[in-house]
């Protein structure tokens, strides 16, 4: 088994699909090491309490909020920010359409908007406005009343083609 | 319906300016910035409502010796908040007067070291009688603030209010009361700070005003204006959070990096955001209103009081709109409004989107509703025979100057709304459902801009510059933080100059660069500030010709290279262009009277609610959101305007409320605090009408706040028509539904959550 | 973020095996992380004492689901995600995926364990009355081997239950023998979405000739403890569901009840909407409907 004092260790993740090692203490939150050690300040801190979603990236291809995540329990771990998400083709007509859209007016809960979207978009290809509705329920959004992002989501839906064999 | 010029640019969406960055996570807001060496700073917050301070211990188990301690001695100018009256400590010295009061300030360079630090700190108070209530408050047997509790009083008087009554067939009285409600910008408050002896102090920050900020820091500091700079950073909300609570969190931030020679940032978690900055302010207003037989409002008499919190801040504002939008829509032959503004131990109240109109509107339709009630006629009909024409005046005596036809406005929007047929079939289905439905509306105007002579008072300077490359940068302190400050003023001067959108760009707020053009509050900025931009761009393209490097007719590349030209010989330039007020305005500070606004948008919100009486809880299925806006300068964002303020409107009318303990909110928590998510709102359905308005930019007029006035008086008078149940305050929260059904008469008590 | 991440020990233990193991010899010292949508909560706010964490959110050992003819046996660390993806589940326990889609977001569904939800012993927890109401059992490992509780009897007072301080729960057991009766679920909060219960009722019943068979109301947040209405249960059973027998058991259900003021409510709206939705439940029982869930 693995114990650790209280001190510093090396956690090894895939980042956005890179080989990456932080030295951090374990209990340093996924959010904090992200941002802070990693530079990746895309992922936002809005709640601290896993209620608003501004802090949510792909863990093993599963939406959590990163806040909630102890770096410990990500070792290992292939984790997707919006970094990540902005780089990668499949998700080109997401942040389009959000553009198109006017689904980000402040932008403080749109990266997590976003990734949000990517998991339900995987998951569900051509979801239905209740399904987008769903996936995203854990995203608060204080500027836009929602209608706008969930519309952008339900547009990139429809500008991507079908998967084959979906 | 007079509609503006030119719709090449102005009256479409195109991209927002800073939406790539913002979509893709590369968009840097305060917390993503770092310096090198930075410090962390936290505050250390009075835990009673009101006392003395008597000893300040420095617990065990904190090497204090690596933290930066300031306190109120360290301040070396004025040891207030410069806003209004100047009473506000930035650091409590001897004395409190709010839970979460700041105290002392801690900077470490690790952050995880600050909370146990902050904790490690007591303090020791001799407590005070403390007021939590505008009723404890008026009672005056404790006074905290003042002479008499008052931080502000207004009064309205048009025609012989006193003389109505013995001509009135009916006199109607209610009494209505608005909770307080945190503006819950999912950004929290945050701010760096850097101090250099020869450059002095320079602020970053999350914020709407650079220049409160920047006056705040001079009179603080004791530095002259060349010795403070303010840069706004990308900023995630605001809806008036970010007024002026800023300039206290630069403050403690400045403080620290003065004392430590180090950067402080200072960004604030959820908890205490919510608990210690300001929230919109609660209200009780009671009307008494003469009606005829007829249904014609003869004249009424309107007593406002707010809760201001501990200090004055900017209670004398929110007031202001409050008095002047207490009459609604309506025409008053007369009218006396008498308005206060009071202290309580309770944190500051501040701004938040509407700014005391949301409150005064709110009772304003509700009394509608209930006068249509007393008589026996429709509440479209009530309205139809009282809204203001053309012509009329305001209860500040303004004449009504624009073609504004309310009952055309509001037929449409019922019309929308299906509500004739609706409310018949919800009276017929209701006897036989535990899920009540009804329909509800409500009409009202906002005025844009500040009231009367602030906007001269104000001065507003907006800068065009000319760039090297031969484009031109719009220059503002008018801030972006996703109303679309950025790409509105683009679209401006490009409509202006007739050059492409790509070709206007718009610098980053900073004192040191851009020229005060005001707050960006009252929504004024499309309106006013985008009006000076027009006019500053056209100064500079007049710069240009006068030159004779340019026709007045000219091509996009003829301007390009006209511009690239006069860089070249003279540098980068700009055209400056100064607020001026219009012709005959008139307004009078003393008697409040006048010409209170240069424009209202008006408009008409329908909502169709279900009350399960299961659960007893209401939500809206339907919203049909009307208004009359000037003129819609890009569709894709006003229609985003719309629909995030009914959604708050929605939160202030039915889930969001503070739950206060001794002065302080005890649900300060995301998981407490209930604001909607998706799941919760209905398809809002927003439409607009454009009369346009000569005194803001291409017809342009304020758009921001007026969502906000709406939805809580529309869902109420819904509520009551599902129910048969009148409600007086919001937020309407299921237990008060209950209490009122288990206990059936008309509420007159305060909501619950008011202590 | 309130705590400091550098005062926390945090072991890793790669099987049951050790995790118990490493309990036994220090007790009371170690507090169990599994999907960390509690623990991180309080570790972020200030308030966990704890200082010294075991991740158990990855044991393979708690997160299988067997089957057998008659029952279902869940692993403590299986997500609510899994619950409302797994078919069984899905098909015979709907009380309990109804209330895993209920639980917070996506996010905190792919994240919170069934075990996790137990053990934190929220008096609102969304899953624990549909536990109840299928008398669930749960299975406890320590190093002195297995042993298995009825959850009717784990909770013995808020925040306290039947678990010693070096046990975990290792899996939840589900009879399976609720195919045919009629399901009906509700959760009562601040909003339709991430919310915690004012009222959250689980419930279950058969219909035998127009008489209510096997009768089981479950009630979360209106007790220290999430509770079973046996009164209204003992009242209804093998009773014709007319409005006289629905009027008795309301009354006799608001009764049963012992909620509390707290920051989210009053003890009244929640007697009251307690009452209402047993109401709700026995009419719709009454009138044929087939799952409300």
């Amino acid at each position: 088994m693995r114990k650790s004092a209280a001190a510093k260790c090396d956690f090894s993740l895939v980042v956005n699909g890179e080989d990456r090692t932080v030295r951090a203490y374990p209990m340093e939150r996924l959010l904090d090491v992200l941002r802070e050690e990693l530079g990746l300040t895309g992922t936002k801190e809005g709640c601290g309490e896993g209620e608003c979603g501004a802090c949510s990236v792909l863990m093993d291809g599963a939406l959590v909020d990163s806040c909630l995540v102890p770096v410990a329990q990500a070792q290992g771990a292939k984790v997707m920010t919006i970094e990540g998400v902005a780089r990668d083709p499949r998700f080109h007509a997401l942040q389009e359409a959000f553009l198109d859209c006017g689904g980000a007016q402040c932008g403080i809960c749109t990266p997590g908007m976003i990734l949000a979207a990517a998991h339900l978009l995987e998951k569900k290809p051509k979801p239905t406005m209740d399904e987008i509705r769903e996936g995203l329920s854990g995203n608060l959004c204080r500027c836009t009343g929602y209608a706008q992002i969930l519309e952008a989501v339900a547009e990139a839906a429809r500008r991507s083609p079908r998967r084959p064999g979906a | 319906m007079a509609g503006p010029q030119s719709d090449r640019i102005v009256g479409t969406s195109p991209p927002r300016k800073e939406g790539r960055d913002k979509v893709t996570g590369r968009a840097r807001y305060i917390d993503d910035l770092r310096f090198p060496s930075m410090l962390f700073g936290a505050t250390v917050r009075s835990s009673i409502p009101r006392g003395k301070i008597k000893k300040i211990n420095f617990g065990q188990g904190i090497a204090w010796s690596e933290y930066v301690v300031v306190s109120a001695k360290d301040i070396p100018g004025r040891n207030h908040i410069a806003l209004i009256e100047n009473d506000q400590p930035c650091l409590a010295d001897s004395a409190v007067n709010h839970p979460e009061e700041a105290i002392l300030l801690l900077a470490h360079p690790e952050r995880r070291a600050l909370p146990k630090a902050v904790a490690a700190v007591s303090i020791e108070y001799e407590p005070m009688p403390a007021l939590f209530t505008i009723e404890e408050s008026e009672r005056g047997d404790q006074i905290i603030w003042g002479k008499d509790n008052v931080f502000k009083k207004y009064t309205i008087e048009k025609g012989d209010v006193d003389g109505v009554w013995a001509k009135a067939d009916y006199i109607i009285e209610g009494e209505y009361f608005t909770g307080a409600q945190e503006q819950l910008y999912i950004e929290t408050n945050g701010v760096i700070a850097a101090f250099d002896a020869e450059k002095g102090i320079t602020i970053w920050g999350s914020l709407q005003c650079p220049y409160y900020v920047h006056k705040a820091m001079m009179a603080l500091l004791g530095l002259p204006e060349d010795k403070v700079r303010v840069v706004q950073a990308e900023t995630g909300g605001a809806f008036g959070g970010k007024e002026e609570y800023p300039s206290m969190l630069a403050g403690h931030a400045a403080l620290l990096a003065m004392k430590s020679g180090q950067p402080v940032k200072m960004i604030y978690d959820r908890g205490e955001d919510m608990a210690a900055t300001t929230k919109r302010h609660p209200s009780r207003t009671r009307h008494r209103t003469a009606v005829s037989r007829d249904g014609k409002i003869l004249g009424g008499e309107v007593d406002l009081v707010m809760d201001g919190g501990a200090y004055v801040t900017l209670s004398p504002v929110v007031l202001s709109r409050a008095t002047i939008h207490a009459g609604g829509p309506y025409h008053w032959p007369s009218m006396r409004v008498r308005a206060k503004a009071v202290a309580t131990n309770l944190p500051p109240h501040g701004a938040f989107r509407g700014f005391g109109a949301p409150q005064s509107l709110f009772a304003i339709e509700r009394q509608m509703d209930k006068i249509a009630r007393e008589l026996n006629l429709s509440p479209v009909e009530i309205r139809r025979r009282n809204f203001l024409k053309p012509g009329q005046t305001t209860i500040t005596e303004q004449e009504i100057r624009e073609p504004i036809n309310l009952s055309g406005l509001m037929d449409r929007a019922l019309d929308l709304a299906e509500y004739d047929a609706k409310k018949k079939r919800f009276a017929n289905e209701n006897p036989k459902r535990t899920r009540k439905k009804g329909m509800g509306f409500a009409a009202f105007l906002h005025g844009a801009g500040f009231t009367g002579s602030g906007e001269r008072y104000l001065a507003s300077v907006v800068g065009v510059e000319g760039r090297a490359d031969g484009g031109v940068r719009v220059l503002v302190s008018s801030t972006e933080f996703g109303q679309g400050t950025n790409t509105v003023l683009c679209q401006i001067a490009a409509e202006a100059l007739g050059l492409p959108y790509e070709d206007v760009t718009i610098a980053q707020p900073d004192t040191t660069n851009v020229p005060n053009s005001g707050p960006t509050v009252a929504s004024r900025t499309a309106m006013v500030v985008g009006k000076l931009v027009a006019s500053a761009a056209l100064g500079l393209k007049q710069t240009l010709v006068g030159a004779g490097m340019l026709g007045e007719r000219c091509t996009v590349d003829e301007f390009r290279a006209a511009c690239r030209q006069y860089v070249a010989a003279h540098g980068e330039f700009r055209s400056l262009a100064k607020y001026d007020s219009p012709e005959g305005i008139f307004w009078d500070d003393a008697k409040y009277r006048g010409e209170a606004y240069a424009a209202f948008a008006w408009a008409v919100y329908v909502a169709e609610v279900t009350v399960d009486l299961a659960t007893y809880s209401a939500a809206v299925d339907d919203f049909v959101a009307l208004q009359e806006i000037g003129r819609v300068m890009n569709p894709v964002l006003a229609r985003g305007q719309i629909l995030g303020g009914v959604a708050q409107g929605i939160g202030f009318a039915l889930y969001e409320k503070v739950e206060w303990r001794d002065g302080r909110m005890a649900n300060s928590q995301m998981t407490n605090y209930i604001m909607p998510t998706s799941s919760d709102l209905p398809p809002i359905r927003a439409y607009f009408e454009e009369l346009g308005n000569k005194h803001g930019a291409f017809g342009a007029k304020g758009i921001g706040e007026l969502p906000m006035d709406g939805p809580a008086p529309a869902i109420v008078n819904a509520v009551e028509d599902a129910l048969g149940v009148p409600f007086n305050g919001v937020p309407l929260m299921p237990e008060r539904i209950f209490d009122a059904i288990a206990e059936p008469a008309e509420e007159s008590r305060p909501p619950a959550g008011a202590r | 973020m309130r705590s400091d991440p550098a005062e926390y020990e945090f072991a890793a233990p790669g099987t049951l095996d050790d995790a118990v193991t490493l309990l036994a010899a220090e007790p009371t010292e170690w507090l169990p992380i599994a999907g960390g949508t509690d623990v991180m909560v309080q570790f972020a706010a200030g308030t966990l004492r704890a200082r010294r964490v075991l991740d158990i959110g990855n044991l393979p050992e708690l997160r299988r689901f067997e089957a057998s003819s008659d029952e279902l046996q869940i692993g403590a660390g299986c997500t609510y995600t899994q619950l409302r993806e797994h078919a069984i589940v899905a098909r015979e326990f709907p009380l309990l995926a109804r209330a895993a889609s209920w639980t917070g977001g996506i996010a905190n569904q792919n994240r919170g364990t069934l075990g996790g939800n137990i053990v934190n012993a929220s008096p609102a927890a969304d899953s624990l009355p549909a536990l109840l109401a299928y008398e669930a059992e749960l299975i406890l490992a320590s190093v002195r081997g297995e042993r298995r509780v009825a959850y009717r009897s784990f909770h013995t007072g808020y925040k306290q239950m039947n678990l010693a301080p070096d046990e975990l729960v290792r899996a939840v057991c589900l009879p399976r023998r609720f195919s045919a009766h009629v399901s009906y679920a509700r959760k009562v909060g601040a909003r339709n979405a991430q919310a915690i219960s004012k009222v959250c009722m689980a419930a279950l019943a058969r219909v035998e000739k127009g008489t209510i068979r096997d009768v089981r109301i479950a009630l979360g947040s209106v007790a220290p403890v999430p509770i079973r209405l046996t009164e209204t249960e003992r009242g209804l059973e093998g009773k014709r569901l007319d409005e006289a027998a629905i009027a008795r058991a309301r009354k006799i259900a608001a009764a049963e009840t012992r909620p509390i003021d707290d920051i989210r409510s009053t003890a009244r709206y929640r007697a009251a909407v307690s009452s209402n939705l047993v109401g709700e439940f026995l009419e719709r029982l009454a009138s044929g409907a087939v799952d409300v869930a």
